[in-house]
């Protein structure tokens, strides 16, 4: 019997005769009987013990970052989680729920969720946050479409500094609804009196910080506007969305305490200026009082969403990664005032040095202009993908192969607070040995 | 109950013609009793057009969103300002403080598409 | 007495620390210049034991399946298995990055190619595509490969999607979001869906797909199934199932053989990954042979013994950064591999035994909306309680009295007065029975003590809050006490 399963056979008797059938299958009377019952071509069923052998065989084949050294990061990250994080987070009366449409007996997700969004809006330094899209990539999407609807504009400008992961899925969003998508560089970009938003990610993909101060100006004056996709990490060190004037500001969370995962559940941290408030997607948490005057948290101005608005709905989405959004609030609370400063200064030194360690290999350079976070282009003397490979021996997983006609033999390097600096010293020898091994 | 010296439209939009030649527009008593508390009106931009019977607005409740329909067409020459803090003043106050729109009407004949309310009561028993 | 529900910023106190961090073994250097940093951080500076007593408390206020009963309609809360939990937190699973090179990676992709297998027989489709991350936003992906398939034959001027006026909120909404307009088609006496109106409205020739419900919203096996794939498709249109309520289904017919081209399943209900307070889900789809190229990018190859990444030929796109929502993949393996296809039949046959036991037992008592058997779960429609004052709501809020977390109310829309109650078949009979005594117990309190009702629930952690203030007066983050 499987241990999910309770019903008995005299528990199934029972039920049956108060329903009044003979058998279970009678109850499956209304699919058409050629259809009814076909083959069901799976694998033999496993119990727990062997199931986790299965499990564990499956997952020694992969590389994991506490056993490898990472050098790998293009918009998901190694950092470190306290333990704190996830103890609190799988709790199961936060795991095992359901979005709190019961306030009553919700509160515990619900005044986790404010914290969410309460503490986005700090670190980001924005008027009003939701409680999180799917990840970063459609929170970017997203912040497209709400721009177009608060310009009535259908025409967005990206930087082609944004990752490309980002451009491809703001594509998939944006093409069935006429919007045009056009790809600009930062030093001439700017708004337009067609275009609804100029969209910029900093620190960008290859690592660099913007001149956003002159990218939201050039914005603002065509009366567009102004999207920014960050990295919460360097929000412990530079200047956030809000001091600029961003009108909408989006983040992948993955960075705020979540694991990799091979890429998800993550969460898209989704934050706007009060005044574009009733175009934003997804759900949002209001605090309120109840009869006596208690204070309480409910799920407020839904009629955005698409259970009452339906096809007029600000988004389809009905989930919000409630869970992953608590895993960043407990984060934001462990790492504090003190550890997210520190946190984006430890990755600011690391990737630094390790910069300044591999410029010095004959045969590489580190692209130089502009200033970097945690991310950095390296020019290679032989494909990146060849030296990864060759780092394989030293348990070291490189950089993101980024090459291309314009920029061969590119590495996106990423360096972050969990990297020692044995594993940078390592890094750096395994990239000599590779230019020489060639 | 629905003062007699305005008119009615089906969709529960009020009417009441001013002294100096505007239309206050607003929704009914019973409309704001089925919509359940009111949170949110979004109303057009003093200046607009407004087409008889077409939709010039939306208002909401918590879990619901309603379309609001012109009474009568004209430009628009007030909006009730006082819906953005106070929405619930439709509910407490649907024939005065929580009015709608101020309207330079274009044609009035358009008045005799509506109802009075004698025939907007009737319509009302019909429906429960 | 100490405001357990103080927020973390009005903990604060300069100096306390959360963790501790290493220190730094390099050489610093210099900062970047003063205009790109920023002037102040306004974090909070709380203690670790102060972060566990909070959030523990606040888990506390809780309710979730792991609780108790959870009979919440259309979400299939049925338990979620701790072996799970320790799958997806293997440090081989969980701290892995996305863009790992193959070589790196052969043991989380050969997972992802035995689920995408697992899930495409059990839809009885041909491919499997695992990127979306939840239900609607398989729905998305999906009517992206159907946009596709359209214009790939000629037919990118259709705009019109068909929807039950049943169905959920997300199915209209992803038609628009795609670019499409909605006609929306209601069911006969029955419960099925209307063929006539369906035909009208296949009629103009305009039709990009149906999307529907398999069983519906409304708890029902629609009968006309096959009827309604096939002149769906003499029409020129495809059929999107929605697979929000395979749980019925698992086992007992395959969607891909009743004629649906696509379908989506929430791994987060059929296939048991916990909901975690509203997220993350997950929502694969599975296609036809036909529609298999049209798939987002990626899907797991196996090739010379190698499992790789593909985008597929002619793939729409990329839907989400990465490749779905692993942590919820190695969940769902996790529970196919240990039910087998056995097990996942009992699984349906003993949601769907629950859930007539339910209607059975309450149909007098609450009123049903169609009079006959349902699938894994009963839409009551006691309309009757309305001559006593009482709605729905105040039924659901009495429920919390009785320590159950109430079922879904007032969905499907088209049903007055709807508790919609799924039991799903991880629960004994003896909950569903201390269950059912509860109800007719407040169905009793209706004609005897209605204020009872409206004044629940009466011992939990707050009361009925006042929704309509949150939405008037927004207040959705801490700001200084002035």
């Amino acid at each position: 019997m499987i241990p999910y399963l309770p019903t008995t056979e005299s528990d199934r008797q029972a039920m049956l005769g108060a329903i009044g059938v003979k058998s279970v299958d009678d109850l499956f009377a209304d699919i058409p009987k050629e259809f009814r019952d076909p083959a069901l071509n799976l694998p033999a069923p496993l119990s727990e013990l062997e199931l986790k052998r299965e499990l564990q065989r499956k997952a020694a084949k992969n590389a994991n970052g506490d056993e490898w050294a990472y050098f790998l990061g293009a918009g998901s990250y190694r950092h470190f989680i306290p333990s704190v994080v996830w103890n609190l987070v799988k709790r199961s009366e936060f795991l095992t729920a359901y979005t709190p449409y019961q306030p009553e007996i919700s509160q515990g997700v619900l005044q986790a969720s404010y914290e969410f969004q309460s503490l986005c809006c700090q670190l980001l330094n924005m008027e009003v946050a939701n409680l999180g899209m799917y990840d970063g990539a459609t929170a970017f999407a997203e912040a497209a479409l709400m721009a177009c609807r608060l310009t009535k504009r259908s025409a967005v400008r990206a930087l082609s500094t944004v990752s490309p992961r980002y451009i491809e899925v703001l594509r998939t969003y944006a093409v069935p609804q006429g919007i045009s998508v056009e790809i600009v560089e930062a030093e001439t970009a700017r708004g337009g009196p067609e275009v609804a938003c100029l969209m910029v990610q900093s620190p960008n993909f290859h690592g660099q910080i913007e001149e956003m101060e002159r990218l939201a100006k050039a914005t603002h004056g065509e009366g567009s506007l102004f999207v920014v996709s960050t990295d919460p990490i360097a929000m412990g060190l530079l200047r956030p969305p809000g001091d600029y004037g961003a009108d909408i500001a989006v983040a992948e969370g993955q960075s705020l305490g979540v694991p990799m995962s091979f890429g998800g559940p993550y969460v898209g941290i989704f934050t706007c200026k009060s005044a574009h408030l009733r175009q934003m997607p997804g759900r949002i948490v209001g605090k309120t009082v109840d009869g006596k005057g208690t204070t309480g948290y409910v799920l407020t101005l839904q009629t955005r969403e698409q259970h009452i608005r339906r096809e007029r709905a600000t988004s389809n989405i009905c989930t919000s990664e409630t869970l992953i959004a608590i895993a960043n609030a407990v984060y934001m609370a462990a790492l504090g005032k003190w550890g997210m400063r520190r946190v984006a200064e430890l990755c600011y030194h690391k990737a630094h040095y390790a910069a300044s360690q591999i410029a010095q290999i004959p045969g590489y350079a580190v692209a130089s202009g502009g200033v970097f976070f945690k991310e950095f282009v390296v020019r290679c003397p032989v494909s990146p993908s060849e030296i990864n490979k060759s780092l394989r021996a030293r348990k070291i997983v490189g950089g993101l192969d980024i090459s291309s006609g314009r920029a061969p033999n590119s590495m996106l390097v990423c360096v972050t607070e969990v990297n020692t600096k044995g594993e940078i010293d390592s890094l750096v020898e395994g990239l000599r040995e590779a230019a020489h091994g060639r | 109950m629905n003062p007699k010296e305005l008119r009615y439209s089906k969709e529960h939009e009020w009417v009441r013609m001013e002294k100096d030649g505007t239309a206050t527009i607003g929704i009914t008593h019973y409309a704001q009793e089925q919509l359940g508390d009111v949170v949110y009106v979004d109303l057009p931009e003093k200046g607009k057009a407004l087409i008889q019977f077409k939709k010039f607005g939306e208002i909401e409740s918590v879990k619901a969103v309603s379309d609001l329909f012109a009474p009568v067409s004209g430009e628009i020459a007030a909006v009730n300002a006082g819906l953005k803090e106070t929405p619930e003043l439709v509910n407490t106050d649907p024939y005065g403080k929580g009015w709608m729109l101020k309207v330079k009407l274009r044609d009035k004949v358009e008045l005799n598409n509506l109802m009075d309310s004698q025939a907007y009561d009737l319509l009302l028993q019909e429906t429960a | 007495m100490e405001d357990k529900r103080r927020l973390l910023m009005d903990r604060s106190q300069p100096g306390r620390r959360g963790t501790t961090l290493p220190l730094c073994d390099v050489p610093e250097s210099a900062l970047p210049n003063a205009r790109h940093l920023r002037d102040n951080l306004p974090m909070p500076e709380v203690s670790e034991p102060e972060i566990v007593r909070y959030f523990t408390h606040l888990s506390q206020l809780n309710y979730g399946v792991d609780t108790g009963f959870y009979p919440l309609g259309s979400c299939t809360m049925k338990y979620n298995p701790k072996l799970h939990e320790d799958a997806a937190s293997l440090p081989g699973f969980a701290n892995i990055h996305p863009l790992l090179e193959g070589d790196l990676s052969q043991g989380a992709l050969q997972l992802m190619h035995e689920l995408q297998q697992a899930l495409a027989e059990i839809a009885g489709l041909h491919r499997c595509s695992l990127p979306p991350v939840a239900g609607a936003h398989g729905e998305y992906a999906g009517m992206h490969v159907i946009r596709a398939a359209q214009i790939a034959r000629g037919q990118g001027h259709r705009k019109t999607v068909i929807i039950p006026d049943s169905a959920h909120g997300t199915n209209p909404a992803t038609a628009a979001m795609c670019g499409f307009q909605v006609a929306s088609v209601p069911a006969d006496g029955d419960g099925n869906m209307d063929l006539g109106k369906l035909r009208e409205a296949l009629a103009g020739g305009d039709v990009v797909a149906l999307m529907i419900t398999l069983p519906s919203t409304l708890g029902l096996f629609d009968r006309n199934i096959v009827e309604i794939c096939r002149i769906v498709h003499a029409a020129g249109g495809y059929v999107y199932g929605d697979g929000a309520n395979l749980n019925a289904l698992l086992g007992r017919v395959k969607m891909g053989q009743l004629g649906f081209d696509v379908v989506h399943m929430n791994l987060h209900k059929t296939f048991t990954t916990p909901h975690g307070g509203g997220g993350p889900g997950s929502g694969a789809i599975s296609v036809s042979r036909e529609l298999a190229s049209f798939c987002a990018t990626p899907v797991v190859t196996f090739r010379n013994g190698r499992y790789q990444l593909e985008t597929p030929d002619k793939s729409f796109g990329r839907i989400s950064t990465f490749h779905g929502n692993f942590g919820n993949l190695v969940r769902a393996y996790c529970y196919v591999r240990m039910l087998g296809a056995a097990g996942l039949r009992e699984v349906s046959g003993n949601a769907v035994l629950h859930a007539n036991y339910i209607q059975a037992k309450l149909k007098k008592t609450f009123g049903l909306a169609y009079q006959r058997h349902c699938m894994h779960e009963v839409v009551f429609s006691p309309t009757h309680f309305k001559k006593h004052g009482v709605r729905s709501l105040d039924v659901a809020k009495r429920l919390i009295d009785y320590g159950y977390h109430p079922p879904t109310m007032y969905f499907p829309l088209v049903v007055e007065e709807a508790l919609m109650v799924e039991p799903t078949e991880t629960e004994t009979k003896e909950t569903l029975d201390s269950f059912i005594e509860a109800m007719e117990k407040i169905a009793d309190e209706v004609r005897t003590s209605p204020q009872v009702l409206h004044d629940a629930p009466h011992n939990s952690p707050v009361g009925r809050l006042d929704e309509a203030r949150a939405a008037r007066q927004p207040d959705l983050r801490w700001r200084k006490a002035v």
